[in-house]
């Protein structure tokens, strides 16, 4: 099961583990504002094919907007 | 959306998924930057001070109007051991002298917004109803801070002209 973190383990993933964000908003949500760094791969296309650019070695961290 | 998200990506193999379940509202409420077309100052979480007192339900009035004066705010927000907000002590019980229990001077429920609100809703609310200040809390309620109006007002006009 996936691990919920919070803002201070979200910035050590970063900073220690090289962690990769990933924003699950459409991408209109996306281009209006996302967290530096984060890629864009929408809930609805997440799949083998658009995950491939992710490296699987490193943490992967979800997010959206907020808890909805 | 997000824990499906990082379910689908476990699903998908991935061994090390992390769920940051405030997502960029939270960050952008602690004046984290974020990036892309749409400044964050445009929402009210990046004007929010979370400097503002709290207290307990069970704390006295005397040593709470104390701490209080000493931080230079008007008001204090009644919290659980959670941070979730349980009332409000404005400016006619903070200048009192009777020393009841927090629990027994507080307004109850005070009417609270999210840090993801656009600013500008958020002043026209305020002038509307007549407000200097909004509380300004998580989903979970927890307290973030507080909008003041004045500050609302200065960042819109600020936008305006940029």
């Amino acid at each position: 099961m996936p691990t919920a973190i919070d803002r201070a383990e979200v910035q050590r993933l970063l900073r220690e583990e090289q962690a990769q964000l990933v924003e699950v908003l459409p991408p209109d949500e996306y281009e209006d504002e996302h967290l530096p760094g984060a890629i864009n791969i929408p809930l609805k296309t997440l799949d083998r094919e658009t995950t491939r650019q992710l490296d699987r070695d490193r943490p992967v961290i979800a997010y959206c907007y907020d808890y909805q | 959306m997000s824990p499906r998200a990082a379910s689908r990506f476990e699903a998908l193999g991935f061994a090390q998924v992390y769920d940051y379940v405030a997502g960029k509202a939270d960050w952008g409420s602690f004046g984290l930057p974020l990036e892309g077309r749409r400044p964050s100052e445009t929402r009210l979480g990046a004007h929010v001070h979370s400097d503002v007192p709290a207290c307990a339900p069970s704390d006295r009035m005397l040593e709470v109007r104390e701490r209080v004066r000493a931080t230079g705010w008007d008001t204090c927000f009644v919290t659980s051991e959670h941070g979730v907000v349980l009332g409000r002590l404005g400016r006619t019980a903070l200048a009192g002298d009777d020393d009841v229990s927090v629990e027994q001077a507080m307004t109850l429920g005070p009417s609270t917004v999210r840090p993801s609100l656009e600013l500008d809703t958020a002043v026209e609310r305020m002038r509307t109803q007549n407000l200097t200040t909004l509380p300004v809390t998580r989903s979970d309620g927890v307290l973030i801070g507080v909008l003041r109006r004045e500050d609302a007002e200065h960042a819109l006009d600020s936008l305006a002209s940029a």
